[in-house]
């Protein structure tokens, strides 16, 4: 099939999804039972302050004008401000976001640097003790709690080893060393995670591929198996790796927060949860429509690089 | 060409991200792989058993399950009774798990913990499952039109960050068990959806269902009497594994003080309240995470037991 013919396709198929995600976004704040202005203000609102948001919002509008507005709004890079301290939406996730974005990148790297290593080394003796151990141990991981993964990591190496600070952040431009400091903790709590994802992934991808023939035709030449591994199978067998570490990227914008919270981070997470706890609806609305756009695009990016990566899916419309 | 993704991706969903697993989406890619496998032939087929840490894990979940249904007729502690006992007293004879810093017992404010994420764990995905299973079942056999709308909705509500949903559903419905359970529940609907559908998908296209068409047999027959059926043992599995992940979504809840009200005893803000006093009373947070861990672990093992129990392309290998 033609690419861009295949491009255009994706591309049309993306924009009922953003629709639909920004609709729901929106309509977010007009599903809750109750004035909006209410929900927002609280239940001590005087009239004066609940009419001026009315007239604010555009409540007295149909809803369809309604939505065109915030979403202009919206694009334009108004995403309303906080009625707590009036700071503007756009302001506040300005500052944090590089917080998250720093974490989730930094605990993705190292979570591939663990994974990647070990999923060679298991996949080479598939079966053997490595592999068994490995595995189990991944499998424990999976099954942690990331609140408790970062309590139990808080435990000992900030509270019995004050190896490393349990809560706090500096920022990097004051100190980079204090910030890595930090940030060490909270990257492990969401790495030890992923690399289990990633280790279970590349395992059973990595055994499949060195079941191929042409892996046999390698060792037939004489190649040694760390040759073979690193330069014939880790590639092919690094498709869904890739995938699935993209769309880990998609889901942990959102999916930060608790780790945010424990460790007292400044980011996109802990801001959603103290507006959530303040009330201020605006606020939570704005994170909600960036992390869901965000997660629709990030996917949608790793649909076509993969697409075009993997020749068989490329073609498989073809068939 | 390499074996690309293996089944394996369909139930590894990662209990960290509820909802927004990466693996729900490959599994896409897999499912139709999968049918094939299916129709493989076995080769050197050996027998399969559930192993010892199957039983294990299975013990476990019968005795959290046991305790926590007869947790009101148990000789224990009222689990918000005061100083039963003096405070921050470490686990040991008289108090198993020791006591809190308001002297409350621990073992019992465990036990009646376990009640809320048991009940939480199978309402909550007993709802995802009635809804997101008719929806994927319908949208894996109808495929046209109706299924891709189906699945259009659910991939936009997978869109959304899932926990701060439910944080957000739960400030705005008011801290109940209840509202945990439905917003826990219609936050599982749209993963719970796609992986049914993945597998009705799989069985729609096998010979015992075009056998069951050409007997004439109706669309509602064909769903309720051939898919269903087999679409049910994979959801048994993946059921063990979702039911795991809602533990651990009201868990976080509770963690960030959004689920059931204190002083009502649930694991989460047991971990929760620990915290404060970690230097000096670790075991007041880690004993509720050890319990909570292990359930969980028990959760998912038996559910991945089953999996590869029931999974006819394994055993081919």
């Amino acid at each position: 099939m033609n690419a861009l013919r295949l491009l255009g396709r994706k591309f049309l198929q993306l924009i009922p999804v953003l629709f639909a995600v920004t609709v729901l976004s929106f309509l977010l704040i007009k599903l809750l039972p109750g004035d909006p202005a209410v929900n927002i203000l609280g239940p001590s609102a005087t009239k004066e302050a609940v009419a001026q948001i009315h007239q604010h919002l555009g409540l007295d509008k149909p809803i369809p004008t309604q939505y065109l507005t915030w979403l202009g709004h919206a694009v334009t890079g108004d995403l309303g401000r906080s009625y707590q301290n009036q700071q503007t939406t756009t302001q506040a996730l300005k500052q944090r976001l590089p917080v998250t974005l720093e974490l989730i990148v930094l605990s993705q790297l190292l979570a591939l640097a663990i994974a990647i290593p070990m999923a060679l080394i298991a996949a080479s003796r598939a079966g053997g003790l490595f592999d068994r151990v490995s595995t189990t141990i991944a499998f424990g991981f999976l099954a942690v709690p990331d609140f408790i993964l970062g309590v139990v990591l808080v435990y000992f190496f900030a509270v019995r080893n004050h190896w490393f600070p349990a809560t706090g952040y500096t920022p990097f431009s004051q100190s980079p060393t204090e910030n890595l400091r930090g940030m060490v903790l909270p990257v492990l709590t969401l790495a030890l995670a992923s690399q289990a994802v990633y280790l279970r992934l590349l395992r059973t991808d990595l055994i499949a591929t060195l079941q191929q023939d042409y892996i046999s035709m390698a060792k037939a030449k004489g190649l040694s198996s760390r040759y073979i591994l690193l330069r014939h199978a880790l590639r092919p067998s690094s498709f869904s790796l890739v995938t699935v570490s993209g769309l880990q990227l998609g889901a942990l914008i959102g999916g930060t927060f608790i780790v945010e919270v424990i460790f007292a981070l400044p980011g996109v997470g802990s801001l959603a949860v103290q507006s959530i706890f303040s009330r201020d609806y605006l606020v939570v609305q704005g994170i909600v429509l960036l992390v869901a756009v965000a997660y629709v695009l990030i996917n949608f990016a790793i649909d076509l690089v993969y697409t075009f990566l993997d020749p068989r899916i490329r073609h498989a419309g073809a068939i | 060409m390499p074996e690309p993704s293996d089944t394996e991706l369909h139930l590894e969903t990662h209990p960290a991200e509820f909802g927004a697993s990466p693996d729900s989406i490959i599994m896409e890619v897999g499912s139709e792989l999968h049918a094939e496998a299916v129709l493989a032939p076995p080769v050197g087929a050996r027998k399969k058993r559930l192993g010892p840490a199957f039983w294990v894990s299975v013990s476990w979940i019968g005795l959290v399950i046991l305790l926590a249904f007869l947790a009101p007729v148990l000789p224990i502690h009222p689990p918000n009774k005061v100083f039963v006992g003096p405070p921050n007293t470490p686990p040991g004879r008289q108090f198993l798990l020791g006591t809190d810093e308001l002297g409350r017992d621990m073992l019992s404010r465990i036990i009646y913990g376990a009640r809320v994420s048991m009940v939480v764990g199978f309402t909550s995905i007993g709802i995802g499952l009635l809804v997101g299973g008719t929806l994927g079942i319908i949208a894996g056999y109808y495929r046209g039109r109706l299924g891709n709308f189906i699945m259009g909705c659910m991939n936009v509500l997978l869109a959304f960050p899932t926990l701060i949903l439910g944080l957000a559903l739960i400030t705005f419905l008011g801290q109940s068990l209840r509202n945990v359970v439905l917003a826990i529940g219609l936050i599982s609907i749209a993963p719970i959806s796609r992986i049914i559908r993945a597998s009705t998908l799989t069985f729609s296209e096998r010979e015992f269902v075009s056998a069951s068409r050409s007997l004439g047999a109706k669309n509602f027959r064909i769903v309720t009497r051939e898919i269903l059926p087999n679409v049910a043992l994979p959801t048994l599995s993946f059921g063990l594994v979702a039911v795991a992940i809602a533990i651990v979504a009201e868990g976080a809840l509770s963690f960030l003080g959004l689920s059931v009200k204190p002083p009502t005893a649930s694991w989460g803000g047991m971990i929760n309240e620990g915290r404060a006093l970690m230097n000096l009373h670790p075991y007041l947070s880690l004993v509720p995470a050890a319990v909570m861990f292990l359930t969980v672990l028990a959760f998912n093992f038996a559910g991945d037991s089953l999996r590869s129990f029931f999974d006819v392309r394994e055993s081919a290998l």
